[in-house]
């Protein structure tokens, strides 16, 4: 048997990782205030091996859980979880002080969600609302408005926004894996594998869509358009984050997950059309989408019969917190739809950062 | 094989499936899990694209958006 040395004291193991694919993967983002600013500062100038000075709680707690400061701050400290940044050591991973950081405003985050959503026990009627089309939706529909009247800026601009998702899609449903047991872990972990390209790297889907941004002459770099997603879409992926990386919340994750498939093919149909009518129907654009329609066509069904059937007949208590994930995920792409759409009826750049090639390149979003 | 039909919605088959068509082509798809149209509104067909689903005149859904078209 080896011996395991036993490490005493506060300080972490400092292992500096270099992150892979460096060429490919942006720089941590600019702080957008005072936790983010903390929070950078560290990961880009202190050492790991070091107690840190952040935001206490309740200075944590006095700042907008939903605004650009805090979203950032929660997207930072939880990008250390996936692939991290150039240049920081991976050994901030599970630095005491930035975990503390990270729980301090995950329950702000929660508060707020909980606060703005209905919450109950009425799973299928939940369900049932989100199998109805609408024709002409009465909220702002970001894919609606993209086919009826998107041109071609909006479109690119709206990739941007969603990269900071599709560029890890299906990694933070990962982590929610270990959690389930029985045929809800086989079916999830059955959808995990088509999200991930079947066991081909070229059909990963987070590829296919690095493929698309490059396409569209984007920046497909991993993180490449951090700076310029604002809080409400960076919430959006936060959600994910924070139910995925917490056993108690497992129930949110999968409802999260299943709306989010259930949603999906309608809309990615509209986002082909929405392609198409820019003069960008070829497969090199619009095959991101198209692999959506069939997949998640498939995907809804089987989170919805095999993921959550199994996962509530194992644990019916979990029921509450399915429900919840559904309303927080159509809570926060109610908020983006509003806040893309918005934007750009009144003409206006929807990202904090104008495209360098846009209309508005060179002016303040 | 295991096959389940969803009541309303697609024919759910086991993959990897060849679907042959009425004109004698044959469509494959590898996927672990395949949702075959019985409705025939699929544009996407042999495939379904969840356009069996009931519309709402209204305009009145919640979360529209899903969160991956996400």
């Amino acid at each position: 048997m080896t011996a395991i040395p036993v490490r005493a004291g506060p300080r972490p193991p400092v292992r500096p990782g270099a992150p892979a694919q460096p060429a490919h993967h942006a720089p941590p983002p600019r702080p957008r205030g005072e936790l983010s600013e903390a929070a950078l500062g560290a990961l880009t100038g202190a050492d790991p091996g070091e107690p840190l000075r952040l935001p206490s709680a309740r200075e944590a707690a006095a700042v907008d859980p939903l605004g650009e400061d805090s979203q950032l701050t929660l997207y930072v400290l939880y990008e250390l979880h996936y692939r991290g940044f150039p240049g920081v050591p991976a050994s901030w991973e599970w630095h005491p002080d930035l975990l503390r950081l990270r729980g301090d405003l995950e329950r702000g985050f929660e508060d707020a969600l909980r606060e703005r959503t209905a919450g109950g026990i009425d799973l299928a009627a939940e369900l049932d609302a989100l199998l109805v089309e609408p024709v002409h939706p009465q909220d702002p529909s970001v894919s609606h408005h993209l086919a009826d009247t998107g041109v071609w800026w909006q479109l690119r601009e709206y990739l941007a926004h969603r990269s900071v998702y599709h560029l890890k899609e299906a990694d933070p449903h990962a982590w929610v894996i270990p959690r389930l047991t029985g045929q809800a872990k086989a079916s999830l972990v059955a959808v995990e594998f088509d999200e991930f390209g079947g066991g081909r790297g070229e059909r990963v889907h987070a590829r296919l869509f690095a493929d698309l941004l490059a396409a569209a002459d984007l920046d497909d770099r991993y993180g490449g358009h951090l700076d310029a997603a604002p809080a409400v879409t960076l919430a959006t992926v936060n959600l994910m984050s924070l139910t995925g990386l917490h056993r108690s919340l497992r129930g949110a994750l999968v409802g999260h997950f299943a709306a989010a498939e259930i949603t999906t093919a309608p809309s990615a149909r509209r986002m082909v059309r929405a392609l198409e009518h820019s003069g960008h129907g070829e497969p090199g654009f619009t095959r991101f989408y198209t692999e959506h329609i069939e997949a998640d066509a498939v995907h809804e069904q089987v989170m919805r019969h095999e993921v959550i059937g199994a996962l509530l007949a194992a644990e019916p208590e979990l029921t509450a917190d399915v429900v919840f994930g559904i309303q927080a995920t159509g809570l926060l792409e109610e908020r983006l739809a509003a806040h893309l759409v918005d934007a750009w009826t009144a003409g206006r750049v929807s990202l904090r950062v104008p495209l360098p090639d846009g209309p508005h390149a060179g002016t303040d979003a | 094989m295991r096959v389940r039909l969803d009541p309303g919605g697609p024919l759910m088959v086991e993959g990897p499936v060849e679907v042959e068509l009425e004109d004698g082509t044959v469509v494959r798809s590898d996927r672990f899990q395949c949702a075959v149209c019985v409705c025939r509104r699929s544009r996407t067909y042999p495939w379904c694209d969840t356009s069996h689903r009931g519309r709402s005149h209204d305009g009145r859904r919640r979360g529209d958006e899903g969160g991956r078209e996400r």
